[in-house]
């Protein structure tokens, strides 16, 4: 199977006053089309700084990061932003959604950025926040929405313009077990259903457990990596 | 498309600090409310003291002999206009002239004296080209064959305690450098706004001037009035070329000072303006910065969307437009509304000595010039949001990894 991400000895070293903390060493992954793969390790294992290179969010030190066959570590900002644009969603912890839109306006936003026709947008949106089982809810602020149903309108608005990859940071950090599984088994559907290839950071086993495969990182080493089923 | 979801979170993200938002609303439009209404009363006065002058025996234009206007004497005179002059001065644009004798005299009652100006006039000729037909406020305006009536100001009739039916006596200097005297009969007492007037000045009839002086037909001023005082280089030119050898003066030339007043009028306006829009920006960069400083996640998240830089950037200047729209609205509002209010003039009774004294009527009337009320619109909008391409600029560089995680 072709792959969405390609990473060949990656690497990313932070700089603190004048000590160089190293975060990522030599990683070397790839992710295939519709994996449902999970990086886990402890905190300041990697994750998420391996997360954010492959999104275009954080710019390697050395190596190459490839998204659907492009080379992204040597794009400009304006590149990066349109890669993540057109191909990545995300799903981030918390702050996910912009506050003074609606759950159909945040879902739409991807869409609106693109260009999409606002008839097709309202029609997607309707149908995405209805399978992600918020009908009645479009119109609200996030503010008015429970944290478990703010993470589903995040899960809506990075599946709904069907990116090929969607990157998730601890998607269900602040939520509580019922809503984390909920969530997971609605990520799971959407990666059966439309194909999408995910990947997750986290520490919490709920999302481990729904992976096929699970990557495990180390203090910035890939030290494991398991296809799950 | 992209320009409504922008325009979109501009606005609404503008109203999620209500109090902020509205104070710099606030700020905006007095800001525009105060520019607009300054510069409305500092025309306004300006206008009047130009209008004053000009109608203070200035005219818009002034034909003299050479000298004349250095040294106001008998000896600077000139003959009376030639067939090409008065060609020339048969012109749409001329809405009146006539010539005057004009020089230095003692004017005597029985108690006092003082110095003036004799000014020998056209009774006629003067209508529409100085203020002495209207400003006749007790007994009658001169008639063309009133050969020993006199116009003498309210003040200088008080100081030489004189009056309406009471006779003075002119004293001066002829043609021949000898002294020329003659009692004149107070027919009309002035009273007027122009600066100095009612001291400076007695009316006879140009006839009885130019008898008492010897003049023949000689005068010592041509004032010519215009359709647009804006516009007298073309006049003034064909003034020039049909009267060689005399002296033709706009009245800008003529009166320097006033210029230069209106210049610095001009000025002190700008400086008004740079002081409000600095006060005004110094709000707005700070507005704008603490927002872009408060929303770093939000900034952060939607780029991490797909966002570019250049839309966040964007972002940001729609909203400081739009606060500055809605200020610049308001203040526009408010400052039509107060015009439309003060439109009929301020009454500056109370100050009317001192107002006199530069040449400006006890009612002040504002002037609302579009130069100035687009000046301070466009310096509001477009300086504005020049100010605030510095936080839109903040905005934009956020990397969005370190925007998304910073606390």
């Amino acid at each position: 199977m072709p792959a969405t991400v390609v990473c060949r000895k990656l690497c990313k070293v932070y700089r603190q006053d004048s000590v160089a903390v190293p975060a990522l060493t030599d990683v070397d992954l790839v992710i295939p089309k519709q994996d449902f793969a999970c990086l886990s390790g402890p905190s300041g294992s990697g994750k998420s700084t391996l997360l954010n290179l492959i999104g275009g969010l954080d710019r390697p030190s050395s190596g190459e990061v490839e998204v659907d066959g492009r080379r992204i570590d040597r794009m400009r900002k304006g590149e990066l932003a349109e890669l993540r644009l057109h191909h990545i969603g995300f799903v981030f912890q918390a702050y996910n959604l912009i506050p003074v839109l609606t759950a159909r306006e945040n879902v739409e936003f991807v869409m609106q950025m693109q260009g999409v026709p606002a008839r097709e947008r309202a029609a997607k949106s309707r149908q995405i926040l209805s399978e992600v089982g918020l009908d009645g809810l479009e119109d609200r602020r996030p503010g008015e929405l429970s944290g478990g149903q703010q993470q589903r309108v995040a899960v809506a608005r990075a599946i709904v313009s069907e990116p090929s990859l969607v990157l998730a940071d601890e998607p269900t950090a602040n939520l509580d077990s019922t809503n984390a599984e909920a969530l997971m088994q609605l990520l799971r559907h959407m990666n059966d259903e439309h194909r999408v290839t995910f990947l997750f950071s986290t520490h919490d086993k709920l999302v481990m457990d729904h992976s096929k495969r699970l990557i495990k990182l180390h203090d910035g080493r890939i030290v494991g990596d398991e296809r799950r089923r | 498309m992209r320009a409504t979801l922008l325009l979109t979170l501009a606005w609404r993200n503008l109203w999620r600090h209500t109090r902020r938002t509205v104070l710099i609303v606030i700020a905006v439009a007095l800001g525009v409310w105060s520019m607009v209404i300054l510069a409305a009363l500092a025309r306004g006065s300006m206008e009047q003291q130009i209008r004053n002058e000009i109608l203070n025996l200035t005219g818009h234009v002034q034909i003299h002999a050479p000298g004349y206007r250095d040294d106001p004497v008998i000896d600077h005179r000139m003959v009376p206009p030639s067939p090409a002059l008065r060609a020339a001065l048969d012109d749409p644009a001329v809405t009146a002239w006539a010539t005057r004798v004009r020089v230095p005299a003692v004017v005597a009652s029985e108690r006092e004296s003082a110095g003036v100006a004799l000014v020998g006039i056209d009774p006629e000729g003067e209508r529409g080209l100085s203020f002495i037909p209207g400003a006749v406020v007790e007994g009658r305006y001169l008639a063309p064959d009133d050969g020993a009536g006199l116009l003498i100001g309210r003040k200088l009739a008080e100081r030489l305690e004189t009056g309406l039916g009471r006779r003075v006596v002119i004293m001066s200097q002829d043609v021949d450098n000898a002294i020329a005297d003659r009692g004149f009969r107070v027919v009309g007492v002035f009273d007027t706004d122009a600066p100095g007037a009612e001291t400076a000045f007695v009316f006879v009839t140009r006839a009885a001037a130019q008898a008492m002086l010897k003049l023949g037909e000689q005068v010592s001023e041509l004032a010519v009035m215009t359709t647009d005082r804006r516009r007298l280089d073309a006049l003034t030119a064909r003034l020039k070329a049909a009267a060689p050898g005399l002296d033709v003066a706009s009245w800008a030339e003529a009166q320097p000072l006033l210029v230069v007043t209106a210049s610095i009028t001009e000025v002190v306006l700008y400086i008004w303006f740079a002081i409000v829009f600095l006060a005004m920006s110094f709000g707005l960069v700070n507005t704008l910065l603490m927002a872009v400083f408060e929303r770093t996640r939000e900034i952060g998240l939607i780029q991490a969307l797909g966002m570019q830089p250049r839309q966040v950037l964007v972002q940001v200047l729609l909203e400081s437009l739009l606060l500055l729209a809605v200020g610049l609205a308001i203040g526009n509002a408010l400052a039509w509304g107060h015009l439309a209010w003060i439109r009929d003039g301020i009454d500056l009774s109370a100050f009317a000595e001192g107002m006199e004294m530069v040449g400006v009527s006890a009612v002040l009337i504002p002037q609302v010039e579009a130069r100035d009320v687009l000046g301070a619109n466009l310096l509001v909008l477009v300086l504005g949001s020049i100010a605030s391409l510095y936080p839109a600029w903040r905005a934009a560089r956020y990397v969005p990894v370190e925007a998304l995680t910073r606390v």
